[in-house]
């Protein structure tokens, strides 16, 4: 065998993480199988009927931007990669008759911890994002887009390009698509390996071709963005629900959720469960469906915890968490946030203290620098956690951490000083006797593992 | 020296971006100079600030940013292994241990033969996956128990007619 012959036997196939069949009412992972990614099957699923509806050349009228933004509005689709922020609201945000070019960005740069949704959707379905970036550049006006791809997945950048090749020689991107005035070309660009990126002015920053350091929000994307001209930034899966919406009508995809949480959602579930993967369900489905789904805690093991929406979301306790259904509101009320769907689970046999070392070990690790409070409260957090773990902690420590990462939040131009905060101080909340017992007897109150 | 094939490559990603803004393309250059030397070496930054129009300094800004440029030579295959919470419950720190113990090296460093370099990195985005590795930055390994990570190790080793 030659070296790529080698490498070539551990690729993922998707079959664990995406082909189980154990969706429910799948809208985006619908029909795939790992080889039917090419613009002909996507085809054969239904794919651009909604653009084809929009632009009119199906022989209905078509749909005026306004209408299509009503319609996103209507859906109660709300933002896939972490805010959750209603889709059709940031869409109506943007300046349509501002004369200059504006830009339509996807952000594709999945890197928060548990989360690997958008590296299935890109790989076995982009031509879902494609149609849905084109839908969106029609709505507001777009003649240019990029998807900025996590650069860890290059085999997935490769597949978007080879389906933007597809996509421009159908005639669906370029000048005059489907013979229709809309004009609209979209690129691939890629990452090399820097959490913060995923942060949207960071992500804009890094595609201008400089360090991916966050900006001063306001002004938002919408006023100055790419370039400083006018900017949408949406995520891959936000982006994936769009086609569905218009083929089904906003009324449909409202209904397959709950009120103010359309649709479905892919949840990426990590840790201690039978099945990890990928599993799309309708948003509002309780937590323990999902964890069935998943094949349940590890064989022999009760639940512990769960982080409900990657890692930057705050722990949630076994108890608690039994209780949630999985959208945005359940998740919020129960004190955490769903985040980006990626649902961390850990089971009885964990500790709390060294689940939290690497945690805070990471995001002192990707900390842009540029704020105080992160730069030098994420290394505090992450060596104070490191004593405690190494039986060199204090019994001071507990609320020192708590100190330390209140005073980071709300303090730092973005988000990032917020998810290095936030699972301190829920840890510190749920599980302080752990910590304590750590400080008192220089070891783990559960069993050693890894 | 840059090949004529990597700037072929160069023209394409520069191609993506409006003209007064070829700057944008320099995260795409710096990864296929890496691709072709194996690491962004000074003269390849001076190089790539040359054809993008930017200052070095500001070529050299992003080469140190981002986690995966390597700014160093490196072994001929980078073995990349997430230890991210997620994967630390599924013995991502344990396909490490194992990868250290195997190639004789700690985390950080490469073989004396210049074959393999062992690195911890941050989340690969394929959690679901875990053990995940990424080799030389563009190849994903899952699943990659102790038995298949030997496999990898002596399967490279073989093919490189080295074993």
């Amino acid at each position: 065998m030659n070296p790529q012959q080698v490498l070539g036997q551990f690729r993922a196939t998707g079959l664990e993480t995406c082909f189980h069949g154990r969706h429910i009412g799948a809208q985006i992972l619908d029909g795939l199988d790992g080889s039917n990614w090419c613009l002909k099957d996507y085809e054969a699923r239904g794919g651009y009927q909604a653009l084809r509806r929009i632009l009119g050349v199906d022989g209905s009228e078509g749909l005026t931007p306004d209408q299509v933004i009503a319609a996103v509005k209507e859906s109660a689709l709300r933002g896939r990669g972490g805010a959750g922020f209603p889709t059709g609201l940031k869409w109506s945000f943007m300046p349509r008759q501002f004369p200059g070019q504006k830009y339509l960005v996807c952000n594709s740069d999945e890197g928060e911890p548990g989360t690997c949704k958008d590296r299935d959707i890109l790989q076995f379905n982009p031509h879902i994002v494609i149609e849905g970036m084109i839908i969106a550049a029609y709505a507001m006006g777009i003649t240019v887009g990029y998807n900025y791809i996590h650069g860890e997945i290059f085999q997935t950048y490769d597949r978007f390009e080879d389906a933007l090749r597809e996509a421009r020689a159908a005639g669906l991107l370029g000048d005059r698509i489907l013979g229709s005035s809309l004009n609209f070309q979209l690129h691939a660009a890629h990452g090399f390996g820097a959490y913060i990126c995923g942060e949207e002015t960071a992500l804009l920053e890094s595609l201008e071709g400089k360090k991916g350091q966050p900006r001063f929000k306001p002004p938002f994307p919408a006023s100055f963005g790419l370039y400083g001209k006018p900017t949408t930034v949406n995520n891959t899966e936000t982006f994936a629900a769009v086609p569905w919406i218009i083929r089904n009508g906003a009324q449909a995809y409202l209904q397959c959720g709950k009120p103010n949480n359309g649709g479905t959602k892919i949840y990426s579930v990590s840790g201690d469960v039978e099945r990890p993967g990928n599993y799309e369900i309708p948003m509002g489905t309780p937590f323990s469906v999902l964890l069935e789904l998943a094949g349940g805690v590890r064989t022999g093991r009760q639940l512990k915890a769960v982080i409900p929406g990657g890692s930057s979301a705050p722990v949630l306790p076994a108890s608690i968490m039994m209780d949630c259904t999985m959208d945005y509101d359940s998740i919020a009320k129960a004190g955490s946030m769903l985040g980006s769907g990626a649902v961390i689970v850990m089971d009885d046999s964990r500790c709390m203290v060294k689940s939290l070392q690497r945690l805070s070990y990471f995001y002192m690790h990707e900390s842009c620098g540029q704020c105080t409070p992160c730069r030098e409260g994420t290394g505090w957090l992450s060596r104070v956690v490191d004593r405690i773990e190494n039986g060199q902690g204090r019994q001071a420590d507990m609320d020192l951490l708590d100190n330390v990462a209140e005073n980071i939040q709300g303090r730092t131009i973005c988000a990032l000083g917020d998810a290095a905060a936030m699972p301190v101080r829920a840890m510190i909340k749920h599980f302080r006797p752990e910590f304590e017992y750590h400080v008192a007897n220089k070891t783990c109150m559960v069993p050693a593992y890894v | 020296m840059i090949s004529s094939e990597s700037r072929a490559r160069f023209e394409q990603e520069v191609a993506k971006y409006p003209a007064d803004q070829r700057q944008s393309a320099v995260m795409a250059c710096l990864a296929i100079a890496q691709q072709e030397i194996g690491y962004v070496s000074a003269e390849a930054e001076a190089e790539i600030a040359e054809f993008l129009g930017m200052a070095p300094m500001a070529v050299h800004e992003v080469t140190t940013f981002y986690n995966m440029y390597n700014q160093r030579p490196v072994g001929k295959y980078k073995l990349n292994v997430c230890t991210n919470l997620p994967c630390q419950l599924r013995d991502g720190a344990r396909a490490l241990r194992h990868l250290e113990k195997k190639l004789g090296i700690s985390m950080g460093e490469s073989t004396d033969d210049g074959m393999f370099t062992l690195q911890q990195c941050e989340c690969l985005g394929a959690c679901a996956d875990s053990p995940v590795l990424l080799v030389n930055d563009r190849t994903m390994c899952s699943f990659m128990t102790e038995e298949k990570l030997d496999q990898l190790v002596d399967g490279l080793r073989a093919a490189e007619g080295n074993a």
